[in-house]
């Protein structure tokens, strides 16, 4: 790599539908690019597939989550009315574990909905206000109506020329080379 | 390529007919929806709008004021009717909250497209209606300063709140309700983030939308996961919602109070949570999509979808009120029958009830009629007597069963003052203006969300082909 690459981070095409970008996708992965990512303004199903990304542990993180909320709700419960303050209610003995099971539910939601939103947004490493594909001419349309392919820099099989002609095959609306 | 997980995708999709303008691309919706916010003026309805709110607003600060100057007595509470206003108003606005989830958790799993274009509206509208029933219980503490003594943490006192009361089960419900509410609007926002940081032009406003966008930037690694915890909030959000207002139920259940005692209650909140929640998103959607001219996005199938969930809601309502009258007769219990028969249908608050009946249950009656449903000034008109009944259920459900016990010498009458109405209408204009200022600074409509309506799909596949 020369001192001219290192600064370079990837290149972009540019595409106009969704349908085009997928394609390209599927065709980069084909052609043995591994450090690639699209760019859309929308979820696109079949993206999963293209990219080759086939699953994400966010459920796993989500099941502990609302495990932990179970097990801490209840015991919140069970501490406080058994343990720590014992009031006898009703003649239904001190574990009257019925009236524990609405709390016991609402903290599962709660702990698994924060899993779900944080684990979300920290997987997915944001926030990050700045990444270096925000350098891409025209990139404020990726949230709104075009399509970005990135190959990066980083990826073994990159080589400038070549990356940029293949990209260039994919019929794009434009290709440009993006440094950090 | 198949369609996957969720109802929705590019390849080989092809969109409802009447659920969006097919003329509409992905330019255009973002530009539609994305430029409201953005616009330079103020237009005249909406400052229009929010004075009204605002103004109201200062009726509720009034009413408050007055309310921790003099305490709980200046409204009509007494005994036997220690419940009254604070918590009619507090269930109100707790069922209106809940057609948001309904249409963003439930019909996201049920694969409805048409909720995607008022999905967001009406998560809104839950988070202000769920601040404005906070602040009745609070207030209704009578000291609600120390409001935060329902929560259990480690104190001098060395006492714990009782968790095997229907009112603890409340604090806990309400607060997760309201905390899940607000994570899955902020995650269906981020998207819609983005896209308002790429359109500002102004500085400012972009660094505030691009900071609260957390650097969203459309990956395709990101989506998927973006994908993941959508679907699973929203499953998430599904029994909360209905627990929520089943523990609502379980306040007046849990007791062994005529008219309240009774085992139909957790389902019957319910369902009157979404009629009077579709009711609402209707009265505020009517005007809004003609006023910023949504008629593209928001189409007519919305609103007959609408009116038609206000209709079969409204039955189950309506089964419910007899179902009660028929259990009260069926037990032989005299109590039962005194309060759900003769009480009720011939007391003193006969005219309330009969009042109730005719707004929860024959006018629901008009929405079988798709001239009505079409009519948009006559199902506007619909929508308020809606409310306005569901307001009347609670006050005869909370009212007429505390007035009188099970003591002649301690029955006694009950109506609202000056103060609990200054502060219900305070509270309706807390609403208004919290929805105003949204639909001032946010997209009202989750655009990314309208993109995968349009059909990118077949100009693709004619493409490929």
């Amino acid at each position: 790599m020369t001192d001219q690459d290192a600064s370079l981070y990837g290149l972009v095409a540019e595409f106009e539908t969704g349908g085009e970008l997928l394609k390209a996708t599927e065709n980069a992965r084909k052609a043995g690019y591994t450090r690639i990512d699209a760019y859309s303004p929308l979820p696109l199903h079949g993206m999963e597939e293209a990219i080759g990304q086939s699953y994400t542990r966010l459920p796993v993180v989500v099941f502990f989550g609302g495990m932990l909320g179970m097990i801490g709700g209840y015991s919140l419960q069970y501490y406080t009315a058994v343990i720590d303050y014992p009031i006898m209610i009703g003649g239904k003995g001190l574990h009257s574990w019925p009236a524990f099971i609405p709390v016991t539910f609402e903290c599962t939601i709660l702990f698994a909905a924060f899993a779900a939103v944080f684990g979300m947004i920290l997987m997915n490493g944001l926030p990050r206000p700045h990444h270096p594909i925000f350098e891409t001419p025209n990139f404020d349309r990726a949230s709104q109506d075009r399509f970005f392919l990135a190959i990066e820099a980083e990826d073994p099989k990159f080589e400038r020329a070549a990356t940029r002609t293949f990209l260039e095959e994919l019929n794009p609306h434009a290709v440009s080379e993006v440094t950090h | 390529m198949e369609t996957t997980t969720s109802g929705h995708n590019q390849a080989g999709y092809v969109p409802p007919p009447d659920v969006i303008d097919r003329s509409e691309t992905y330019g255009s919706v973002t530009n539609l929806i994305g430029s409201i916010p953005l616009e330079p003026r103020i237009r005249p309805g909406w400052i229009t709008g929010f004075l009204v709110g605002f103004a109201l607003l200062q009726v509720m600060l009034l009413s408050v004021t007055y309310l921790l100057v003099h305490g709980t007595g200046v409204w009509g509470l007494n005994i036997p009717v220690g419940w009254g206003f604070a918590i009619v108003n507090f269930v109100w606005w707790v069922g209106i909250g809940h057609a948001g989830t309904l249409i963003s958790a439930i019909l996201l799993l049920l694969k409805q497209d048409w909720r995607m274009a008022i999905a967001r509206f009406s998560e809104a509208m839950t988070l202000f209606a769920v601040a404005c029933a906070g602040v009745f219980p609070v207030l209704h503490t009578g000291r609600p300063w120390l409001a935060f003594w329902l929560l259990p943490y480690p104190n001098s006192m060395q006492i714990w709140p009782q968790f095997r009361s229907p009112l603890l089960w409340d604090v806990f419900a309400i607060s997760t309700y309201a905390t899940v509410s607000i994570l899955f609007w902020y995650v269906g926002l981020i998207p819609d983030l983005a896209t308002m940081r790429d359109r500002a032009k102004n500085k400012l406003i972009k660094y505030i939308y691009g900071t609260l966008a957390l650097g969203w930037r459309g990956s395709a690694w990101h989506w998927h996961r973006y994908e993941i915890a959508s679907l699973t909030l929203a499953g998430l959000a599904t029994p909360l919602v209905v627990s929520v207002h089943t523990i609502v139920s379980f306040d007046f259940a849990v007791s062994v109070i005529p008219g309240w005692h009774t085992t139909i209650f957790p389902p019957y909140f319910v369902a009157g949570a979404v009629y009077s929640g579709f009711a609402m998103v209707l009265t505020l959607l009517i005007p809004l999509r003609s006023y910023y001219g949504l008629q593209s996005v928001v189409t007519m199938r919305h609103i007959h979808n609408c009116a038609k969930v206000m209709l079969a809601t409204g039955l189950i309502v309506g089964y419910g009120y007899s179902m009660e009258i028929f259990i009260a007769w069926y037990s032989g219990v005299e109590y039962e029958q005194f309060m759900l028969i003769t009480e009720r249908m011939t007391g003193p608050y006969a005219l309330q009830y009969w009042a109730l009946i005719f707004c929860n249950v024959i006018t629901p009656q008009f929405l079988w009629f798709r001239g009505v449903r079409e009519n948009l000034v006559l199902l506007w008109i619909l929508t308020i007597v809606v409310n306005i009944g569901m307001w009347l259920e609670r006050y005869v459900i909370v009212v007429i069963s505390l007035h009188r016990d099970y003591l002649p010498s301690s029955w006694d009458m009950y109506s609202g003052t000056v103060w609990d109405w200054g502060l219900y209408i305070g509270t309706l204009g807390l609403f208004t203006t919290l929805i105003f200022l949204f639909i001032r600074v946010l997209p009202m409509i989750a655009i990314f969300e309208v993109r995968m309506l349009l059909p990118d799909a077949q100009k693709s596949e004619e493409k490929k082909a």
